[in-house]
């Protein structure tokens, strides 16, 4: 018999009981649509943090003052002394660096008004809007003169902002007071949300970083460099000769350890993408199991089948059906159940990510090898838990079949 | 299979030293025991019974219950082997060939008519006739419309033409078993094997499904074995054949023969044969759950 009329005849057998068959397929559907929800969610949070890293800039590097140890007591990371103004301006002069921006952060309380809010200044330089493109809403920047100056004028996060001054207030010109010292508000910066981190990037000030070593904490050291370099494929080679330059000027021995870390973004985000393809796994191997259960549901129904189906498999046996025709009617009849409930389940798949990205926000993004993967999965469940029924019903006795009740 | 082909295959059967076939045999069958072993007894179902069918024969065979006739038809229909003996079909030994190849023998050569008709719930007369071409192993196989051809023909010669899209359950008793009659005869098998045809019918019923076998037998020169244990049924064949404790105990010619067509002229004119008028539920209830 040919593999055409095996189908025509599962078909035939299946469209007998429409009911049934839709049920059994039901199974492999929400198996199927569960696997493509899943693995579209998990490939939309991945390819979110992707694009934040990109939107935060891809060949940013990051240098950070090391731990600060004295007398055995190890300090945390950022609270070493040695890294100084000096060698972010030594790093201008590394091939392939871009924008170099020092920088010195304290936490304060600010104050406006009657307003006031803790948050996070950042002291830093001219180069930062720079290198990670990120424009002023109202008013600029500060400028070299005012770095150099150690000028109090200081560009406010949109939150900052937000909660001082107002929604959409342009507060520039306005003074605020960060640890008893008026500042003159110059800028308040674009919003931009998250970072690849998690921190809000909006809420924070930005000062001179001569002003916040100077003025504010009265130290000689900076705690950090925001470097960029000039394209994203040197990016590795220039955290490596920015390494080598600060072992120099720090006078590090060879085998003694850094006093500084120089990390890039994409080194960071590596770390989060590696833990939405976890989520990713540990959400299809959960949706995985219901294809599974789906399968277990096909075999259940294909059992009940053959034995409800043995007179009729008794008769094709004396008709002239061999064992190979009848095994391979109710493969292909579980072959096509699985099979149709796969494609279904693609389209249950797509309508449930999209419905998940509209109403919760959720980026959903629906990959092909999820698709392949899932259809190819229902292709094989439909094989493998058709095939022990499949030849109950092959290896029946036609007498006996014909004389089932 | 032809006649010369028989011939020739039963002169080189004959060459062999192993049995003697007379010509125009379509049955030939030599000391057929079956035992079965069920737990630790055996049961010794047939104990050496020999028959030649000739083409063109009504055989009716009964016997009690136990008497091994379920047994001899099962293996006369090859879905089951004989324990010994020879069994030739056609010429052919099938005793022992394989189950591949008998369900082939089963495909092209037998054509079943079963008490409980076993025709394909939810599935129309028409297909339900086409069936045993699905399993004609791939040879010569049919376009559609030659298949449909051949149903609507054989469907005419039970008289069911008008019938063919209906479903079983919208078909009398009678009118399913004729449904089954055609489907047996739509691979022009070399016998008609019938058992208890019958046996869920009602008298007027079966007088009609006789007098079908009957013209199928006589107009057509079907061979056909039917195995009943009525005896007014079984008068209507050429010859009688009855089994006893796994032997054939009596095997004679029918010399008064009913003739079944003659027996509906003196019943009362039927009030059960117009298809508009849905089956009833003692009717529905005939059905076989063949499939569901």
């Amino acid at each position: 018999m040919s593999i055409l009329m095996t189908l025509r005849i599962a078909l035939k057998a299946l469209n007998r009981n429409k009911m049934r068959t839709v049920l059994t397929m039901l199974g492999m559907i929400i198996g199927v649509g569960a696997v493509i929800t899943m693995v579209a969610l998990g490939t939309g949070a991945r390819t979110t943090i992707e694009e934040r890293v990109k939107s935060a800039g891809t060949n940013m590097i990051n240098v950070n003052a090391g731990n600060f140890s004295s007398g055995g007591v190890r300090m945390g990371q950022g609270n070493s002394t040695t890294l100084i103004p000096e060698d972010a301006t030594a790093m201008r002069a590394i091939p392939g660096v871009q924008y170099v921006a020092a920088g010195a952060n304290t936490r304060a309380q600010v104050i406006a008004g009657n307003q006031n809010w803790s948050t996070n200044i950042q002291g830093t330089d001219v180069d930062l809007p720079l290198i990670r493109s990120w424009p002023a809403k109202y008013g600029s920047f500060f400028s070299a003169q005012d770095v150099s100056g150690a000028q109090k004028v200081a560009v406010l996060g949109s939150v900052v902002s937000n909660t001082l001054f107002g929604e959409d207030v342009d507060p520039t010109g306005q003074i605020i007071r960060i640890k008893s010292q008026p500042f003159k508000v110059i800028g308040v910066m674009a919003s931009k949300g998250q970072s690849a981190m998690g921190q809000d990037q909006d809420d924070t000030v930005f000062v001179p970083y001569t002003t916040v070593i100077k003025k504010l904490q009265g130290q000689q050291h900076i705690n950090n460099v925001t470097v960029s370099a000039a394209q994203s494929d040197i990016i590795n080679d220039v955290a490596e000769a920015i390494r080598v330059e600060l072992r120099t000027r720090h006078k590090i021995q060879p085998g003694d350890a850094d006093d500084f870390m120089v990390r890039t973004l994409e080194e960071m985000a590596s770390v989060q993408t590696e833990t939405a393809k976890t989520m990713t796994t540990l959400l299809a191997s959960i949706a995985g199991v219901s294809l599974l259960v789906g399968g277990i549901g096909i075999m259940n129904i294909m059992l009940v089948s053959v034995t409800e189906r043995t007179r009729e498999i008794g008769l094709r046996m004396a008709i002239g059906a061999r064992g190979k025709d009848v095994l391979l009617q109710f493969l292909v009849e579980a072959i096509v159940i699985s099979l149709i409930g796969g494609m279904i389940g693609i389209g249950l798949g797509f309508g449930l990510s999209a419905a998940v990205q509209r109403f919760m926000q959720w980026p959903a993004d629906i990959s092909g090898d999820a698709i392949a993967l899932a259809f190819g999965f229902a292709a094989l469940t439909g094989i493998f838990f058709g095939f022990y029924p499949a030849r109950k019903a092959a290896s029946l006795d036609p007498i006996e079949a014909l004389r089932f009740e | 299979m032809d006649r010369a082909d028989l011939a020739a295959v039963a002169a080189a059967a004959e060459a062999d030293g192993n049995v003697s076939i007379p010509s125009g045999t379509v049955i030939s069958v030599r000391d057929l025991t079956k035992t079965y072993q069920v737990g630790d007894i055996e049961v010794r179902a047939l104990r050496g019974a020999s028959l030649d069918v000739k083409k063109g024969e009504f055989v009716c065979v009964t016997g009690p219950s136990g008497s091994g006739k379920s047994t001899f038809m099962h293996i006369i229909g090859c879905l089951d082997r004989p324990t010994s003996g020879q069994y030739f079909l056609d010429g052919k030994d099938v005793s022992r060939m394989s189950k591949d190849e008998l369900a082939g023998i089963r495909n092209t050569k037998i054509g079943f008519v079963f008490q409980g008709f076993n025709l394909l719930s939810r599935t129309t007369a028409l297909d339900n006739v086409e069936l045993p071409l699905l399993y004609n192993g791939g040879k010569d196989r049919m376009k559609t419309s030659e298949r449909h051809r051949r149903a609507k023909e054989v469907l005419e010669i039970v008289g069911l033409s008008k019938r063919m899209d209906h479903y079983p359950n919208q078909l009398s008793g009678g009118q399913q078993q004729r449904v089954a009659i055609a489907r047996a005869l739509i691979n022009n098998p070399s016998i008609l094997l019938a058992d208890e045809p019958t046996g869920n019918l009602d008298t007027r019923t079966s007088i009609e499904v006789m007098d079908i076998f009957q013209k199928l037998n006589l107009e057509h020169g079907i061979t056909v074995v039917l195995i009943t244990h009525e005896m007014d049924i079984a008068e209507h064949g050429t010859r009688f054949v009855k089994f006893r404790d796994g032997k054939i105990q009596i095997d004679e010619q029918i010399t008064k023969r009913r003739m079944a067509s003659e027996e509906l002229k003196l019943l009362p004119p039927p009030d059960d044969d117009n298809s508009h008028v849905p089956p009833s539920v003692a009717e529905q209830k005939q059905q076989q759950p063949a499939a569901h």
